[in-house]
């Protein structure tokens, strides 16, 4: 059993689907961040089997709520303070995220125009679409940067 | 308040009401609105050729008394020169007063919204929108049968790429009891998406590969061509192009007040034979084509004539 100790400011990740932890510490760009970093893979979990599990050391507003909501709104945001877990953080799906994910449609403006932001909005809700603002081509997975 | 047409669901059904008057207003009494827009100054910004909805647009505003300032293709404008959209369009609003822009990629006209002091109107983006091809199309319907709920609609040919299609089949379902007959090969079918909206919303479709079998049951036929443009493979082209072709036999099988409707312009899928049965509705669509782009162009610039 592997034993990651208990950081004293910071948030813990629970509950991400297990190997997806890697592409989330780089869409949350911790990369850039000076900050002590745990990433737990594929931990035993009741609810899911397998899991993975962010431990972040840092200032709490240096986390992207709506880039972490719109790569997987059921993970468990805990935001730790003087080692403990003072608040549980509920993610809800982004309405639009921009510079997360690129348009890889040949067609759209966003392929030529300089410095012109990749937008995509939450077009449905309940199965979870985003489409490119510009020409409303559906996100696929294949799109994450 | 700065307003732009980016698709034809920007404007409710209520609005839509409104302009569609406003345009047979402007059909009935042409002389009203002959100077409307004296003064004023439309720019076609069209990245690549359209002679027939750039002409459309030029001869609204002509006829609204404004003037035109333009381009017809990238080559002649400065984005031959790598110019971006946005700092063209924000040149532009310092030209002109309204803007109608084509484009082949998608969004531009969005992008050229976004930064903009003039309304700009999508005059056909790519394969995405075209909006005033679909206003053309219901005002079309509304003034030839004087409404726009209960009726059976077949809609042939390229149902896949035709983006006239999929534009005026999201602006019909809006309105009431409408009943959709899809005709295409099998290459060609209308986008599951389309399929899944109707059934999402219990609208009636169908699906068939023979326009003669459905002919009986129509109120309205919109053909479309198969665009070259929109295949990446010539062998398929060639192979579909010539698969609905309209012609006398065809059309004996229509109702006698059955509208056939082309956004045109056409190759060979409606034959010469066909122009001058009394059903051939496609030459008044594009005269439709102009009184609704005069409408739009009066509402955007908050125009109104006494």
């Amino acid at each position: 059993m592997l034993n990651v100790g208990k950081i004293e400011e910071g948030f813990v990740l629970d509950h991400i689907k297990a190997g997806k932890s890697l592409s989330l510490y780089e869409h949350l760009q911790l990369d850039k961040q000076d900050c002590t970093v745990a990433i737990i893979k594929n931990a035993k979990s009741n609810k899911m089997g397998k899991k993975d599990i962010l431990k972040v050391e840092c200032d709490i507003n240096l986390l992207d709520l709506d880039v972490l909501a719109f790569i997987d709104h059921n993970i468990t945001v805990n935001v730790i303070k003087n080692g403990d877990i003072v608040e549980k953080k509920e993610l809800v799906l982004p309405k639009q995220i921009k510079n997360v994910i690129k348009c890889h449609n040949p067609r759209c403006i966003t392929s030529i125009e300089q410095e012109l932001p990749h937008i995509f909005v939450l077009a449905d809700e309940e199965k979870e679409v985003y489409r490119c603002k510009y020409c409303e081509e559906k996100y696929s997975e294949s799109a994450m940067r | 308040m700065l307003r732009h047409l980016m698709s034809p669901l920007d404007f409710s059904t209520e609005e839509l009401d409104k302009l569609f008057d406003l345009a047979n207003d402007i059909e009935n009494n042409p002389q009203k609105y002959a100077h409307a827009c004296d003064g004023k100054i439309l720019a076609t910004c069209f990245y690549e050729p359209s002679t027939r909805t750039r002409l459309s647009f030029e001869s609204a505003m002509t006829r609204l008394g404004g003037q035109v300032i333009g381009f017809s293709d990238a080559t002649s404008s400065s984005a031959s020169k790598g110019e971006s959209v946005s700092d063209t369009i924000r040149v532009i609003s310092c030209y002109a007063d309204i803007c109608a822009m084509r484009h082949p990629k998608e969004g531009a006209p969005m992008v050229a919204a976004e930064k903009s002091d003039i309304p700009v109107i999508n005059a056909g983006d790519g394969g995405h929108q075209h909006p005033t091809q679909t206003l053309t199309d219901l005002l079309t319907i509304r003034s030839m049968k004087n409404t726009l709920s209960s009726f059976t609609i077949g809609l042939c040919g390229d149902l896949k790429f035709g983006r006239t299609v999929h534009s005026l089949i999201n602006a019909l379902v809006r309105y009431e009891d409408i009943n959709f007959i899809f005709i295409s090969p099998e290459e060609l079918r209308v986008p599951d998406y389309i399929t899944d909206m109707l059934k999402e919303k219990n609208i009636p479709y169908e699906e068939v590969i023979r326009l003669e079998d459905v002919m009986p049951k129509l109120d309205f036929l919109y053909m479309t061509r198969v665009q070259k443009e929109r295949f990446f493979n010539e062998e398929d082209y060639i192979r579909l192009k010539d698969f609905y072709i309209l012609d006398k036999a065809k059309l004996s099988l229509a109702k006698e007040d059955m509208l056939v409707l082309h956004p045109l312009p056409r190759v060979n899928e409606i034959s010469v034979e066909v122009d001058d049965d009394p059903r051939a509705a496609y030459f008044k669509q594009a005269k439709y084509g102009v009184y609704v782009r005069m409408a739009l162009i009066l509402t955007l610039l908050n125009i109104t004539v006494a």
